[in-house]
């Protein structure tokens, strides 16, 4: 069952300098990185291909000058791309008016910041209501709009603060709830939680996915931090110099990573946050003792398999055994041994 | 041949001192030398090589005020139509603080309301002051506001007041509205630098001959002066504003779907109001400085008072109205300093409140005022406040200069004879003695030396225009008496910024006097010096150097402050003793900031130079000034522009030399 591409790039360049474009068609569309450097001018997103899929949390992570703002901005087309198709819903983003284009923003697309982008002249109720404002809505439905979503991240009674009478969480909250004032189909988050203290960026992230699990919004989600990275995304697309180098899911990452430049990132992450079951199982079915899920992540169940001291049943979706697991493969996992992978490829 | 010059000379100080030496030769000399030569037209531009450029700007203004057309309507249709704009929101304000609504023409005039009591305006002002800031605020501005009902002034305050009130919207709105079109359009930025900066440097007088010309004599003309004179810092003010909201706000209202006027009146402009308000006090300071000069046009008000008493030598009531304007622009430079700060959330708690209770001040005001209008027919007190309660402090001052001047005569007539005969006239007679082809390859050198040939070219450009003008002699007497009050005004304010710089305690009342003397308008430097030293070369240099002097003091204490303390820590650990450290470390890193306060020092005292030019100066002021009340258009431009080509290459010069400063030090380049 494949789930539809929601928004999908193709091809995408965004050369910054003079004459980016006839520099791009003179090279076939393919010039290489030390060509483009010759040339004067910045690659900032090279060739980019990317395909989000309905309601999945799609995590865009590199370091900074890696080029992930620019591709982000670039989908959503605050930055012109210079070459590429942008499809989202199968409509060519790139053929849209800039009439066509304000309806879109003002209908289909959210936006969270790094620095919050809040309005300091405007209350928290007034900040989210504001992108209801502009479409024209009048000011008690959309103050009523506002308020659901305000109630949604947890800020009731904040709602005649001005920003800066706020911790720099509870900004990014009204961010978010400013995001999600007009229920876009698409929603972009630009590194919306480094700014955040760690502490804090945990608490967010957490209350992230509580969101996410009630909404099931499309997501692009654009980070520097690995860490987040895994612990947010279905799949992540990893830059480098403006380059996508890998597109996968955590797991696929750990396990296979496609370059060592990926494999430097992936080193460090403890691996029982990474890896499912499935990936750990052994192929011998067995039938006695508690199922486990194999889509479970291992750290979620290690200590329910080595408590129990032996091998138990892995099931899939519709409960079938489809392998087992046992204590030793499990502390393989924590101890960061050889993996005795299958089923992964 | 320069070139192999300069090697040859390869300490650039000797080079200097030779330039200098032979062109004092020449300037002692130079009589002698044209009749040696039988070239009289060394010293003296010959009137026949002169440009006709005033004469044809004279009448290019005539030509536009009789014929110029522009199909359906003519230009002098324009003109009335601006005028008639102007006047009557003018009026109307006219009639609300000073003369009251009447009906019918002179003698039948009847008085169908009166205007605004004088209590009204104190309870307005105190409940504005506790409004925007706290009751400190109130009071100050109360206090001010009494004063001037105390000591007189009101009457000529509250014209003042109107002319401020009208000027001020126009000068914000239209500032506003150019820097918004500077911010869109990069081409209407490029176009509107280059006259922002002329406008800067050019003297207001230039520009009052020709709005005379075209709007007459009155004060329409005052307030037109006023509204272009204060405009310009509105301008940059709001494309910087609107240049440093942070990109990702941009980008929100983008993604907000918002359109190019949603984007500007919703995101860019309320969120950076805080530094638009800014611009909006300066365009008041100016309104005020310029309401007094634009006196001399046609405004009544304090600015009259104090120009018809300078003119009469009359220094009592001179100093009144000077100390009553003085008030007036503390008043309302505190009171919209604290405008601009004040905190939106202050206006939260009563949001859901009813309407009454929602703007108390408002309705107890039109309660006072009413109160005060239908009371002063009872008591007249209550509508203007009476004369014989008024004080005059002029005959105290006018005593006070008078014992001043017997007691102390001599000794301010040493020092006034010291400085003239020691410093002043020796460096005129230098200046003026320059032969002007001489005059014109020195700068040149001097612009080819610190930037190239395009700086050279420049220079003799610029000062080429004075010289075919035939202003080379009142330009020297410009340069002479700017020389001058520049080199005291350095070497008073530097000193002093770098010991405030040092000293917390001194910076704070430096500080305190630094932020008075730059309230003060310009006019009121005038009045004590003239007091005290009458007219003549003298006082204007004492007047020049007391405006001048801020910035000197300001940038020396910047340049000291701002040096990395790491620096400092270094010279310490080097044992340096602390003379050592301010000698060896701190002056000379410090140096490029105060060459920026220097320049802007130079800016300062030129635009003070021309108003000067009332207590009888005879540089290119005063050339500026006679055009004025000649009304010669074409006269008073040429010679407008040659102070603003003075200024242009004064501030080239020097931004080249701190800029070349800055490198060799290798310190970042500072946005100023």
């Amino acid at each position: 069952m494949e789930i539809p591409v929601k928004l999908s790039c193709q091809h995408v360049w965004k050369l910054f300098g003079d004459g980016a474009e006839a520099f791009l068609s003179a090279n076939d569309n393919v010039p290489s990185l030390q060509e483009i450097k010759d040339a004067g001018l910045i690659g900032a997103v090279r060739d980019a291909n990317i395909e989000v899929r309905e309601g999945e949390i799609f995590v865009i992570m590199g370091l900074s000058g890696s080029g992930k703002s620019t591709l982000v901005r670039c989908l959503s087309r605050l930055i012109e791309p210079t070459e590429g198709e942008l499809l989202l819903e199968g409509n060519d983003l790139r053929k849209a008016s800039s009439q066509e284009m304000i309806e879109i923003r003002r209908h289909k697309m959210g936006m969270v910041f790094q620095h919050f982008a809040l309005l300091p002249h405007l209350t928290v109720l007034e900040n989210v209501a504001f992108p209801l404002d502009v479409q024209g809505m009048d000011r008690s439905a959309r103050e009523i709009k506002a308020r659901e979503v305000i109630d949604l991240v947890g800020l009731n009674g904040r709602e005649d603060y001005y920003p800066r009478e706020l911790s720099g969480g509870q900004q990014q909250r009204v961010g978010i709830a400013r995001s999600l004032a007009v229920e876009p189909d698409i929603w972009f988050l630009d590194e919306p939680f480094s700014a955040l203290d760690p502490l804090i960026r945990r608490e967010m992230q957490d209350e992230f996915m509580r969101l996410q699990a009630m909404l099931h919004k499309t997501i692009v989600f654009i980070t520097h931090d690995f860490d987040e990275a895994i612990r947010l995304a279905d799949r992540i697309a990893i830059m480098k110099d403006g380059a996508i180098i890998q597109i996968a899911t955590p797991e696929q990452l750990v396990l296979n990573p496609a370059t060592e430049y990926v494999e430097e990132f992936t080193q460090h992450i403890p691996r029982a946050k990474v890896l499912t079951v499935r990936s750990v199982m052994a192929v011998e079915r067995i039938e006695e003792g508690e199922r486990i899920d194999a889509d479970a992540r291992i750290e979620s169940i290690a200590k329910k398999v080595v408590d129990s001291g032996r091998s138990l049943p892995v099931v899939d979706k519709n409960n079938e055994v489809i392998g087992s697991i046992d204590r030793e493969a499990i502390i393989n996992v924590l101890v960061g041994g050889e993996l005795s992978a299958c089923g992964v490829g | 041949m320069w070139r192999r010059l300069s090697e040859r000379l390869s300490v650039p100080g000797m080079l200097w001192l030779s330039v200098f030496a032979f062109t004092w030769i020449l300037s002692a000399y130079s009589r002698d030398i044209s009749r040696a030569l039988d070239a009289k037209w060394i010293i003296k531009y010959p009137p026949a090589w002169r440009l006709s450029l005033k004469n044809d700007i004279s009448s290019a203004m005539q030509w536009l005020i009789e014929d110029a057309s522009f199909g359906l309507f003519s230009f002098t249709d324009m003109t009335r139509g601006i005028a008639w704009a102007i006047d009557q929101p003018y009026n109307l304000a006219l009639a609300v603080l000073s003369t009251g609504f009447v009906e019918g023409l002179g003698q039948e005039a009847v008085e169908v309301l009166p205007a605004i009591s004088w209590v009204a305006v104190v309870f307005l002002v105190v409940a504005m002051g506790q409004y925007t800031k706290d009751w400190g605020l109130a009071a100050l501005v109360g206090c001010a506001f009494i004063y001037l009902a105390v000591f007189g002034q009101w009457d000529s305050a509250m014209i003042t007041l109107a002319s401020i009130l009208i000027a001020v919207p126009f000068g914000v709105l239209g500032g506003l509205l150019l820097g918004i079109a500077a911010y869109k359009w990069r081409w209407v930025d490029k176009l509107l630098r280059p006259i922002l900066d002329l406008m800067q440097t050019i003297p207001i007088f230039a520009y009052l001959v020709p709005i005379l010309f075209m709007f007459g004599f009155g004060p329409v003309s005052a307030l037109i002066a006023t509204i272009i004179y204060a405009m310009p810092p509105m301008v940059r003010v709001t494309a910087l504003a609107l240049q440093s909201v942070p990109s990702e706000t941009v980008e929100f209202g983008r993604m907000a779907g918002c359109t190019p006027r949603q984007m500007l009146w919703k995101i860019l402009v309320p969120s950076s109001r805080s530094a638009l308000m800014v611009g909006v006090n300066q365009v008041i300071m100016l309104s005020l400085n310029m309401v007094i000069i634009a006196s001399m046009i046609g405004a009544g008000g304090l600015g009259y008072d104090v120009l018809a008493s300078l003119r009469r030598l009359d220094i009592g009531a001179g100093l009144e109205a000077g100390v009553a304007i003085v008030v007036l622009a503390i008043a309302l430079d505190r009171l919209s300093q604290a405008f601009a700060e004040r905190r939106v959330d202050l206006m939260r708690s009563n949001r859901n409140r009813h309407l009454l209770l929602r703007y108390p001040r408002t309705i107890l005001f039109v309660l006072v005022g009413a109160a005060s209008l239908l009371g002063g027919y009872l008591f007249p007190i209550l509508q203007s406040y009476p004369e014989s309660l008024q004080f005059t402090t002029g005959v105290f001052w006018e005593d006070l200069v008078r014992d001043i001047n017997i007691n102390f005569f001599d000794q301010l007539e040493a020092l006034k004879t010291f400085l003239l005969t020691g410093f002043l006239l020796p460096v005129k007679r230098f200046l003026i003695g320059i032969p002007w082809p001489w005059g014109l390859v020195v700068i040149s050198f001097i612009g080819w030396r610190l930037g190239g040939w395009r700086l050279a070219l420049m220079a003799l450009a610029l000062s080429g225009f004075i010289v075919a003008n035939g202003l080379w002699i009142k330009a020297m007497t410009t340069v002479y008496l700017c020389g001058v009050s520049v080199v005291i005004a350095t070497l008073i304010g530097v000193p002093v910024g770098v010991f405030s710089a040092l000293n917390s305690k001194a910076d704070r009342i430096v500080s305190v006097i630094i932020d008075t003397l730059q309230t003060l308008p310009s006019f009121v430097y005038l009045i004590p010096v003239v007091m005290l030293f009458r007219v003549g070369d003298f006082s204007a240099m004492i007047a020049v150097v007391l405006y001048a002097l801020a910035p000197a003091v300001r940038y020396a204490a910047h340049g000291v402050k701002s040096i990395d303390p790491q620096l400092i820590e270094a010279g310490i650990a080097s044992g340096c003793k602390p003379l050592q450290l301010l000698w060896r470390i701190r002056l000379p890193l410090a140096l490029p900031e105060i060459m920026l306060g220097l320049n802007q020092t130079i800016m300062l005292a030129l635009s003070m130079l021309v108003i000067t030019a009332l207590v009888g100066t005879r540089d290119l002021g005063q050339e500026v000034y006679i055009a004025l009340t000649k009304a010669d258009t074409g006269r008073g431009l040429v010679a407008g522009f040659a102070i603003a080509f003075i200024a242009i290459i004064a501030d080239r010069f020097i931004a080249t030399g701190a800029e070349r400063l800055r490198e060799r030090f290798g310190l970042v380049k500072q946005e100023n």
